[in-house]
């Protein structure tokens, strides 16, 4: 029988150390809303997500009250609009109804952010595919709650340079459309290599093609757990310290596999997947950067902290994988800036550079994450930028995105504010020597030779 | 049987125990085992209850319990015990 212990030890973590299912996220399949009639089309679509996602949030909150966990955020998956879309959308502007139709659906079902405004061209672009990356800023300029991702790379397919440069302009562009509020259109766009098509995260969601027609994933969370936990093992050895983060991600990851089926059963739809995440918030104790320095560095980013957060990220998912039955999306340490007080920390005393940030994201999940950068980089330096982190997710074989914020009107020394969970970003610098040339060819950069495995 | 853990954290004052076993025993829920400490004051209860007779919704006994905490003065949680067994137990 459980012990006064363990019901203290779990009561502790949730109640001291920031223990939470991050988000429960209902994906769900637009396939079978596919009309050439945009008005039927956006019908289709409220009506499927409305119908499927009513009882989301009500579930959520209950499974809350029952077992005393918190669990932040519900929202929505849905298949990449680029593929609905296109026998309706003649231009972006017809996309941005669709961009209207969804967040409609958001506010009417009560979840904080619905995922999806998104085209996977890692190859090449259709005209449907196009005409959705070009509406983007302005989707995201009249929307509130659309999050939008763009697949440009893979390492079966290389990496799609024409899309590269195109996105380069389109974060751009929604810095632009969204200058008045900090750019934050672009905390809501993330341009992906190998994106899965079963990440539960914002703001990268989104139902691959392979899913079903609706699937419950579930997003752990944790690194305040982890951080109390590593306080105990200070000066201790490699594995002990492997050990403890390992023991801690299997009982977080647990808790997680607990509220997957729960919600599941209880909305009578397929449980998919729970994604082994760190993931940080504002919020003091519930840092990765923490976890680094704990580790043992004086602050995230001087020497060592690649090796300390590859260690962390590996023994996080042996640990997790065995607590769940499937474990899929991300299933990293997520790295974000702003969303991270010890990384904004680190960036404010010089610690922590843009250069630092990408060779990190080598090692861990996901990418260059909620970077504020000066609102006059130029578009082909975001392309730029965007191109060397598909590479290194290309070459990897992992995961990796970029999700900056070109802040319009700012510059570095100051200070972007997106509020919430998205929180705060110093300004960083950008190296200002140009790549236009580079990003100016045409064409795509071909697989890698490791890729032809058949 | 659907078991639930109930704590009791807070101040040490007289009836803590009577006034949530009389609510438990109202709501016909049955205590399966007790564990209780004092430390330095601190008034510290975890008990392993059945709720198989509950006649109400779940949710409504935690907040129940919740507000019977605050006339008390006490923080009383009431979950479902799979988030322990979960947790703890392979």
């Amino acid at each position: 029988m459980i012990n006064m212990y363990e019901v203290s030890e779990t009561n502790k973590m949730i109640e001291h150390e920031n223990l939470d299912v991050r988000t429960i996220t209902l994906g769900i399949s637009l396939l079978d809303c596919v009309d050439s009639d945009l008005n039927e089309l956006n019908r289709k679509i409220y009506e499927k997500i409305t119908k499927l996602a009513e009882n989301l949030v009500a579930t959520g909150q209950e499974i809350e009250r029952e077992f005393g966990i918190p669990i932040v955020n519900k929202r929505i998956s849905v298949t990449p609009v680029s593929l609905v879309g296109g026998a309706a959308c003649r231009t972006p502007e017809d996309y941005v109804t669709i961009a209207r139709t969804l967040d409609k659906a958001a506010h009417k079902v009560g979840v904080n952010f619905i995922g999806g405004y998104s085209a996977l061209v890692s190859k090449a672009m259709t005209k449907s595919d196009e005409n959705l990356i070009r509406s983007i800023p302005q989707a995201l300029a009249e929307t509130e709650r659309i999050c939008s991702s763009v697949n440009v790379g893979s390492t079966k397919t290389g990496i799609n340079m024409d899309a590269v440069r195109l996105c380069g302009e389109i974060v751009k562009a929604t810095a632009e459309a969204t200058a008045d509020n900090d750019s934050l259109g672009c905390a809501k766009l993330v341009i992906f290599c190998n994106a899965p098509d079963d990440n539960p995260f914002m703001a990268g969601a989104f139902l691959g093609v392979t899913e079903a027609d609706a699937v419950i994933n579930v997003g752990v969370s944790g690194p305040g757990v982890v951080k109390k936990a590593l306080e105990k093992v200070r000066g201790k050895g490699f594995e002990e310290l492997c050990e403890t983060i390992k023991k801690t991600a299997f009982k977080v990851t647990r808790v997680g596999q607990l509220v997957a089926g729960e919600a599941s059963s209880r909305m009578g739809i397929p449980f998919g997947i729970v994604d082994l995440s760190l993931a940080p918030t504002p919020a003091v104790g519930d840092s990765v950067a923490e976890i680094l320095e704990e580790i043992g560095l004086e602050r995230v980013g001087a020497p060592g902290t690649t090796a300390a957060l590859a260690m962390l990220n590996d023994q996080v998912k042996k640990g997790g994988v065995m607590a769940s039955s499937y474990v899929g999306g991300l299933s990293g340490a997520f790295i974000p800036v702003s969303e991270d007080q010890g990384m904004i920390d680190a960036v404010k005393a010089g610690s922590l550079t843009l250069e630092k940030l990408e060779a990190m994201t080598c090692v861990c999940s996901v990418g260059l994450d909620m970077i504020a950068i000066p609102g006059k980089t130029a578009a082909s330096t975001i392309s730029g930028i965007i191109a060397d982190e598909m590479a290194i997710g290309m070459v990897n074989q992992k995961t990796t995105a970029v999700r900056l914020i070109p802040v319009i009107g700012k510059d570095v020394g100051d200070t972007a504010e997106f509020g919430g969970l998205l929180g705060y970003a110093p300004i960083m610098p950008v190296n200002e020597f140009g790549c236009d040339a580079f990003i100016n060819r045409k064409g795509r950069i071909p697989a890698p030779i490791h890729s032809f495995k058949n | 049987m659907k078991k639930c853990i109930v704590t009791v954290l807070g101040k040490d004052t007289v009836g803590i125990i009577a006034k949530v076993c009389t609510y438990l025993a109202e709501n016909e829920i049955n205590i399966l085992d007790i564990s209780q400490t004092i430390v330095q004051g601190y008034f510290n209860m975890m008990m392993i209850v059945d709720v198989t007779g509950l006649k109400k919704d779940f949710t409504a006994v935690c907040d129940e319990l919740e507000q019977l905490g605050q006339e008390i003065g006490v923080n009383i949680r009431c979950q479902r015990e799979e988030i322990f067994e979960k947790m703890h137990r392979l």
